[in-house]
């Protein structure tokens, strides 16, 4: 062999079993469901050809709907909140203050554990009979009802454990982008006579655009993958109150086992992740501040 | 540097012996303790859970102090759940997947990071694109394939398809590229093969990356729930994660039993985060920033 064939080789050889494993398990099944979702597949037997028959069939899906309204509501609710929490978290922690990196560790520590199993607990904990929180919420006059099993509040609960869940993962993205800011910007700040407040607004938030930028992005994909806590806690229920896209995806393909409907919910998943990532930056690239 | 800088210096020393600024402090340092406590509550309560029978969770459900002290929980989880088993399936399934990611994507990554080829900029972007696509896309075909290759139940199945992944091929690649070009060069002249020149300098070099991508698998990994529920359907070959969940949905009233297993089935991460947790943060804080 030629030397400089080898040198050609190299890289591809060097990339090849990730190329494989990629082309194998992420590339080929992105192909495959978008095949299967004109399908009407089964876990069995020969799927037919039906054209576009599922994703019509979507619109007149109240479980559809009712999962898409579910979806929104979660992201709407736990992405701001959670990335409000972690700025805030994150100047409070960037501050030289007495037990600085104890917070930093204990915020951040949600994020170690597996939510699966700590959502066990969480479930236990607004359980109606065992709870320690339905017990203190009710002691304080809050109408909790059925705890987690309550249909006004199972959404609420899952989620707060959303939101409990990432804010220390989101507040060590911001943290890492409030120590590039350079200091003498605040003193020069201070020199003119600007608040702290003023100061934040002026030089931290813009300073702070690429970071917010990946942090929402990521936040909001977060939000439209979330499963974990909703499978343990409530399984979907009370009445669907919880069924997120994903809960109904999995329901779908892996109880009912219609392979060909779960995949055409998949896909309409995936277009709104995507859009909503575009739009995203889009926003973001026109505030984009660097210095 | 106090000599150096007296003007600064002087100014520090005044504003923390303002008093407006002390109580502002011990302001916040009181409202991050009391956010401390509700982000630990359910560690806490599973603490103290594991502990207490289910009739003296039932009576005091409102506190976390245990009147009924007992180590039952502890003892007879492992007869009721395939504990060990399922402790020692975490740990191969877990365990793989860490050390043969860190390997496949540290090599995607330097070859992206060190190599001028033809195709190199689409290739990059093609793997960056699959970050963006979420895991349900592409669950149900993963599980027909592994269906077909009579892989359900089996560590290859659950290990093999999770061991590349876009996010670490970025993060080797920033990395590789950042160490300077004549690292390899003197090797290369020394006549040493391009994948000696890898094993023997590049990779070590790339430690840091290796932590924490590596750090970043184990915990996906032992954590996860889906991946695991869809490729393991009997109970002697679940992870943790999927092993006690499932335990949950069927017997969802033995409390301190559960909690116990949970406490045993978290606490491996919690230590392994312990120990790399400066390294760790630090390294996944430098992903946002690019």
């Amino acid at each position: 062999m030629s030397t400089t064939l080898s040198r050609k080789a190299t890289p591809w050889l060097f990339l090849a079993p990730a190329l494989i494993v990629l082309g194998v398990f992420v590339g080929w099944p992105m192909v495959s469901s978008a095949i299967t979702s004109l399908t009407d597949a089964r876990i069995a037997g020969t799927p037919k050809f039906i054209g576009l028959d599922n994703y019509v069939a979507l619109f007149s899906d109240p479980r559809f709907t009712g999962a898409l309204g579910n979806t929104a509501l979660y992201a709407l609710g736990t992405a701001p909140i959670s990335v409000v929490l972690a700025l805030l978290f994150a100047v409070l922690l960037n501050r030289r203050i007495p037990g600085r990196d104890f917070f930093r560790a204990v915020l951040f520590f949600p994020f170690i554990v597996s939510l699966g199993i700590i959502s066990i607990a969480w479930g236990f904990m607004l359980d109606p009979q065992v709870g320690v929180l339905t017990a203190w919420l009710s002691e304080l006059g809050v109408p909790i009802g059925n705890g987690i099993r309550d249909p006004a509040w199972a959404l609420p609960f899952v989620m707060v454990v959303g939101i409990w869940r990432n804010v220390g993962f989101f507040m060590v993205m911001y943290l890492a982008g409030l120590q590039s800011i350079p200091g003498e910007l605040y003193e020069a700040a201070q020199i003119d006579g600007a608040g702290p407040w003023q100061r934040f607004r002026s030089i931290t938030l813009p300073l702070l655009s690429n970071t917010s930028m990946f942090v929402v992005m990521v936040a909001a994909i977060f939000a439209f993958q979330a499963f974990d806590q909703i499978y343990v806690m409530t399984a979907g229920g009370p009445f669907f109150r919880t069924e997120t896209m994903v809960m109904y995806i999995y329901s779908t393909a892996f109880q009912d086992f219609k392979m060909g409907y779960a995949t055409a919910i998949s896909w309409v998943l995936v277009l709104i992740v995507l859009a909503l990532s575009l739009v995203q930056l889009r926003f973001f690239n026109r505030r984009t501040v660097s210095y | 540097m106090s000599s150096a800088f007296p003007v600064r210096t002087a100014r520090r020393r005044r504003r923390r012996q303002d008093p407006a600024s002390i109580l502002g402090t011990v302001l916040i340092v009181l409202a991050l303790a009391a956010v401390s406590f509700f982000v630990l509550l359910p560690v806490l309560w599973m603490i103290s859970a594991s502990f207490r029978t289910n009739g003296d969770l039932a009576s005091h459900p409102g506190t976390l102090w245990s009147t009924s002290f007992t180590l039952d929980n502890y003892l007879n989880v492992w007869s009721r759940i395939p504990l060990a088993k399922q402790f020692l399936n975490t740990i191969v399934f877990a365990g793989s997947v860490t050390v043969l990611s860190v390997l496949i994507d540290g090599m995607a990554g330097y070859a992206l990071a060190r190599f001028r080829f033809r195709g190199q900029t689409v290739l990059f972007v093609a793997i960056i694109a699959t970050l963006i696509i979420p895991i349900q896309a592409t669950f149900i075909p993963v599980y027909n394939l592994l269906v077909d290759l009579h892989w359900l139940n089996t560590f290859h199945g659950l290990v093999l398809p999770r061991i590349a992944d876009a996010f670490g091929i970025f993060f080797f690649r920033q990395f590789f590229l950042a160490l300077p070009k004549d690292l390899e060069d003197a090797a290369r002249i020394d006549g040493a093969s391009e994948f000696r020149i890898f094993a023997r300098i590049m990779f070590p070099l790339a430690s840091p990356a290796v932590l924490t991508i590596g750090m970043f698998n184990l915990l996906a990994n032992w954590n996860d729930l889906l991946w695991p529920l869809l490729v393991t359907t009997n109970d002697d070959m679940r992870t943790l994660p999927a092993g006690l969940a499932l335990f949950k949905g069927q017997h969802s009233t033995d409390y301190g039993m559960l909690m116990a297993g949970g406490i045993l089935a978290l606490l491996p991460m919690v230590i392994a985060f312990v120990i790399v947790q400066r390294r760790f943060i630090a390294g996944i804080a430098t992903t946002g920033m690019k």
